[in-house]
């Protein structure tokens, strides 16, 4: 077993009086590929977003290459501080593509794909544009690099926001339900991308409704609900055989109406 | 009633009020630029993350928009000396009551720009690994420039007319010596007619400007 590039201990986080992780323990590896699944509700964008502190946790550590991240404060063991030039050290290397998008509707396809690398690693304007074009090629995009991002389509749009976060070289890339506000026809074009990238051996994380998508995807699955890892394994183990009562009943509501 | 025009008297006075208008674009323009920096700070401090920041901004604005502007440049004018010591000279308290003033508007139309975008925009930057700082600067800004636009075309119009309020601290500007030359000549109509004209000649250009601008922008994105 590989060492872990990242670990999660004793995960919780509130929204208010809601307790929506309730204690998670996690870690992955260089080229696994974990699938998230469960219902709405069961936190599991919530645990993926505290990965790269989208939301902070309210307590437990994230340690990067075994370093706990944030600064412990004498006195306050339970309160966690997160200087802003960590976050985007951690940001940097763990790549997040979501569910809106969240282009930039100023700039250009390319302009997009560029952005980090120009703000962030201040790269040369035109070192940046050679990789950003490597990365759109890589999406099938290599035409539309003039084109506002406001007149493609969704899984265009979502195409570009996966070229933009390959641009900055991720450790680890995560998916907020990439596929959940397309189309339907639209989400094949998505779902191949990622599947190409699962083949060059990279480490991603995913939560999905797609569950067809996971079990050919993923290494380890996931089956979230009420904010605890209810079952974990892998696809075989999770999506065709599972132990636990309640993941049959979230997956037989998927092949409820199948045909 | 026969009254004529008295062509010549404005043509007699015109380099008079050319003086004035020079003192006027004085005030106007470095009070409308110091108030929109101070203004864009100010938004900045109410959107912050601490309560004491948040709390004084919220007070200044208010102070400053719930109160007359006439009053607030004559206190800089006699009241404020008191607290700190120094007389400032009548141009400088006008310039000083104008800016803080335009700082409180343009505090608000930056808050309520920066605001309008979606949360959506601040995450995908900030997934990138781009700094708080660097996401106002390329991602939100350059989204709420064209927003904030109109509302500090309004902002500017109405500033360069109420520096003519600073004729009451005897700031030689436009409206002061429009109505020192009216008084003397006993002819308002001609004299404050060509003020009018003038005030309109040094803002309209503005406006246009700014229509101009918003037209060039709206073609992208």
């Amino acid at each position: 077993m590989p060492e872990p590039i990242l670990q999660v201990s004793g995960l919780h986080k509130w929204f208010g009086a809601l307790h929506v992780l309730q204690g998670i323990d996690f870690s992955v590896a260089a080229g696994e590929r974990v699938a998230i699944i469960g219902g709405s509700g069961s936190g599991k964008s919530t645990f993926l977003r505290c990965l790269n502190f989208m939301e902070m946790p309210t307590s437990g550590r994230i340690a990067l290459d075994g370093t706990p991240l944030g600064r412990v404060s004498a006195g306050k063991p339970d309160t966690v501080r997160y200087p802003e030039g960590e976050l985007c050290r951690v940001r940097e290397r763990v790549g997040m593509v979501f569910q809106q998008f969240n282009l930039f509707p100023h700039m250009t396809v390319l302009e997009n794909a560029m952005e980090g690398l120009v703000t962030v690693k201040r790269m040369k304007k035109a070192e940046a544009r050679e990789r950003a074009l490597r990365e759109l090629d890589k999406v099938g995009l290599g035409g539309k690099t003039d084109v506002y991002s406001g007149r493609l389509s969704g899984g265009q749009q979502q195409r570009v926001a996966i070229a933009r976060a390959l641009a900055m070289e991720p450790e680890i890339l995560l998916f907020d339900e990439p596929t959940s506000s397309l189309d339907p026809e639209l989400v094949g074009e998505v779902l191949r991308v990622i599947r190409q990238l699962a083949e060059e051996g990279r480490t991603m994380l995913l939560v999905t409704h797609e569950l067809g998508f996971a079990y050919h995807f993923a290494t380890k699955v996931i089956f979230l609900a009420d904010g605890v890892f209810h079952e974990v394994g892998t696809p075989d183990e999770v999506l065709k055989h599972p132990r636990q009562e309640r993941t049959r009943a979230f997956l037989e509501r998927f092949t409820e109406f199948s045909f | 009633m026969e009254y004529s025009f008295d062509i010549a008297l404005v043509v007699e006075t015109f380099p008079i009020l050319m003086r004035g208008f020079v003192v006027t674009l004085e005030l106007w323009l470095p009070s409308l630029a110091i108030g929109l920096a101070a203004g864009f700070l100010l938004a900045l401090a109410r959107l912050s993350g601490s309560r004491l920041l948040r709390g004084g901004s919220l007070v200044y604005i208010e102070l400053f928009r719930d109160t007359p502007v006439l009053i607030q440049l004559i206190w800089f004018y006699y009241a404020f000396p008191i607290i700190i010591g120094v007389q400032l000279s009548p141009f400088a308290a006008a310039l000083l009551g104008l800016a803080l003033n335009t700082s409180a508007y343009g505090a608000e139309i930056f808050r309520g720009g920066i605001q309008s975008i979606a949360r959506g925009q601040w995450e995908g930057a900030k997934a990138l690994g781009m700094r708080h700082a660097d996401v106002l600067r390329r991602i939100v800004l350059p989204q709420v420039f064209k927003l904030m636009l109109p509302a500090f075309t309004n902002r500017a119009v109405e500033v360069a007319k109420m520096s003519s309020l600073a004729s009451v601290l005897s700031v030689h500007e436009l409206m002061y010596q429009g109505r020192l030359l009216s008084s003397t000549y006993y002819r308002p109509f001609e004299i404050l007619t060509t003020v009018a004209v003038v005030y309109f000649v040094l803002i309209y250009p503005a406006t246009f400007l700014s229509m101009t601008l918003e037209r060039r922008m709206a073609g992208k994105g």
